[in-house]
């Protein structure tokens, strides 16, 4: 067996009454890319926050790059490295400053900070803005130097905590390959994501958390495998015809903005006949219904749909 | 290298990163220079006949009545600066990735802290050049600037401490901006702008033990020759006591958020 990057057992976090972690187990394997996927709110960011240091664990035993995070959290800090989904830079220094910053609370050399600076500025398509405030790149520019900044100390563990959010979606493909040549040179990355394709596109390993549970764990294949024929769209010409729907499936994901209301079916022609009849029943016109074969979305719907009739 | 030389590193990088920062964003270290200046000027010139006259002197020597009081003003007022520094750092993302990194913890506060300090040395260097101008005339010699200027710098560093604490425990940075406000009014409430025996008995008592008082006192025993008496010592006293319980303060409240 691999050894591990990531262990943890019982992971437990409340703040006062809301219990955010309710017994979380994780075990990533070094050198894979390793994805815990949830909507807003399901714990993805607290996970992060406990496995950095950043805040305490209110029960459970984790080991991070192979050292105890209650007893020698600098140990961890040492090997890790973290790039929230708040841009971690300093805005009114400049790129390079803010990279030579870390090289100097990393202790290297005045030499080797510089060069280090110099590579990543290079490798992230920095050059340019090098000398500007960082308070006047976009936001995938940001994004990109938190990134270098998190790898000016060379950690053997990433953790990127919805590293895509709000992106457009160029810079989105950019953070990707990024991602993927991180990985080539043998670290382990935990990713963070409520966006299934990202999972999909470069996770080894997805565990879905929601309400603070993990409900799924496993490789894109096998939890695409969980559901055999993924879902039905609806669309309606009212929110009165949604509506009564969504109460008649009492599953399923609601989008009132498109009018469309998503059930998880296998998609065979037994159960298009089974719906339709169903509808007509209560008398519930639908303009429009499609197939879809299934994808992560539909692991996500049928995983967490029933929780949570709209997204 | 060992734990106190790392953390002298650190501490050293975040004050290089503090005065980065005030270099990018002068509006405010100019403001907080100009804001004593202005106080300086309105008391001398339309306060300061009259204030003098009670004084048994005439405008100058209300110069040098009051400038001690303006230069801990000017502290005080500086303080509200470092607490919304301090409290808009601690909302960026950036000091969550300090707290995530090897590196001594209290850093962070001490790069604000030594920042702030030089910003406020540099303030005074101003205001008493200003003063100097307008007709301040100290009977100092070089051992007794040395003296004021080391208990003015013992007195930044424990206001400074006091202002990060409370920048730290304000939830928003306007919070943090009001928190430190009583501070910049105690040298009106001590002997900063007229002696305190002119005062109603209940606020004179206030004004002579609060911990202003004996600093300017001090101050202006060594700039002026007055007679400083047991000042000196409460004055040492009170900006050590206040730098040392601040910097605890700080530093837990760091530790704990």
């Amino acid at each position: 067996m691999t050894n591990l990057a990531i262990e943890a057992h019982g992971l437990r976090k409340s703040y006062g009454d809301k219990v955010v972690l309710d017994g979380v187990d994780l075990a990533v394997a070094e050198g894979t890319i390793f994805s815990l996927l949830g909507p807003n709110g399901a714990g993805k960011t607290t996970t992060v926050q406990i496995l950095s240091t950043l805040v305490p664990a209110d029960g459970g035993s984790v080991r991070v790059a192979g050292h105890d995070l209650d007893r020698h959290p600098d140990d961890v800090r040492g090997a890790i490295g973290v790039t929230g989904q708040y841009s971690a830079v300093d805005k009114l220094l400049t790129g390079e400053e803010n990279l030579l910053l870390m090289a100097d609370l990393w202790h290297l050399s005045r030499r080797d900070g510089a060069r280090k600076a110099a590579e990543l500025l290079d490798r992230f398509d920095l050059g340019e803005a090098a000398g500007r405030p960082a308070s006047t790149y976009s936001g995938g520019m940001q994004r990109r130097l938190d990134l270098a900044m998190t790898l000016v100390g060379d950690p053997r563990l990433i953790f990127l905590d919805e590293p895509t959010t709000g992106l457009d979606p160029r810079s989105r493909r950019a953070m990707w390959q990024i991602v993927r040549d991180l990985v080539a040179t043998g670290v382990t990355i935990f990713l963070t994501t409520q966006y299934l394709e990202e999972a999909d596109q470069l996770a080894d390993r997805i565990a879905v958390l929601d309400h603070g549970r993990l409900i799924a764990e496993g490789t894109a294949e096998e939890l695409k495998r969980r559901i055999p024929g993924g879902h039905i769209a609806l669309t309606f010409a009212d929110q009165v015809r949604l509506d009564a729907a969504r109460q008649l499936f009492g599953a399923g994901i609601a989008d009132p903005d498109a009018l469309t209301l998503q059930v998880p079916s296998d998609g065979g022609v037994r159960a298009i006949r089974e719906l339709l009849a169903r509808l007509d029943e209560r008398s519930i016109d639908i303009d429009d219904l499609s197939v879809h074969t299934p994808d992560l979305d539909d692991v996500f719907l049928t995983l967490t749909g029933r929780q949570e009739a709209t997204r | 290298m060992s734990t106190i030389a790392l953390a002298a590193r650190d501490s050293s990088t975040m004050v290089r990163r503090q005065l980065r920062r005030l270099l990018r964003y002068p509006s405010m270290t100019v403001q907080l220079i100009i804001t004593p200046v202005i106080i300086l000027l309105l008391f001398v010139y339309v306060l300061g006949g009259t204030l003098g006259a009670g004084l048994g002197g005439d405008r100058g020597a209300y110069v040098n009545y009051v400038v001690p009081g303006i230069l801990l003003m000017a502290v005080a007022t500086a303080a509200t600066g470092t607490a919304v520094m301090v409290s808009s750092d601690m909302t960026e993302g950036i000091v969550a990735r300090f707290r995530t990194m090897r590196i001594s913890r209290a850093s962070v506060l001490t790069g604000h802290v030594v920042g702030s300090v030089i910003q406020q040395l540099l303030g005074m260097a101003v205001l008493i050049g200003i003063a100097l101008a307008i007709g301040f005339r100290p009977a100092a010699g070089v051992l007794e600037w040395l003296a004021a200027a080391g208990l003015l710098t013992l007195f930044a560093v424990g206001v400074t401490w006091l202002a990060v604490a409370l920048g730290l425990k304000a939830q928003t940075p306007e919070a943090a901006s009001n928190a430190p406000m009583p501070l910049i009014l105690l040298p009106f409430l001590g002997s900063g702008f007229v002696p305190t025996d002119s005062m109603p008995t209940a606020l004179r008592w206030f004004a002579e033990y609060q911990p202003f008082t004996p600093i300017m006192e001090t101050v202006r025993g060594l700039l002026l020759g007055t007679p400083i008496g047991n000042s000196g010592g409460i004055a040492v006293a009170w900006c050590a006591g206040i730098a040392a319980v601040s910097y605890l303060w700080a530093k837990r409240t760091f530790d704990k958020a």
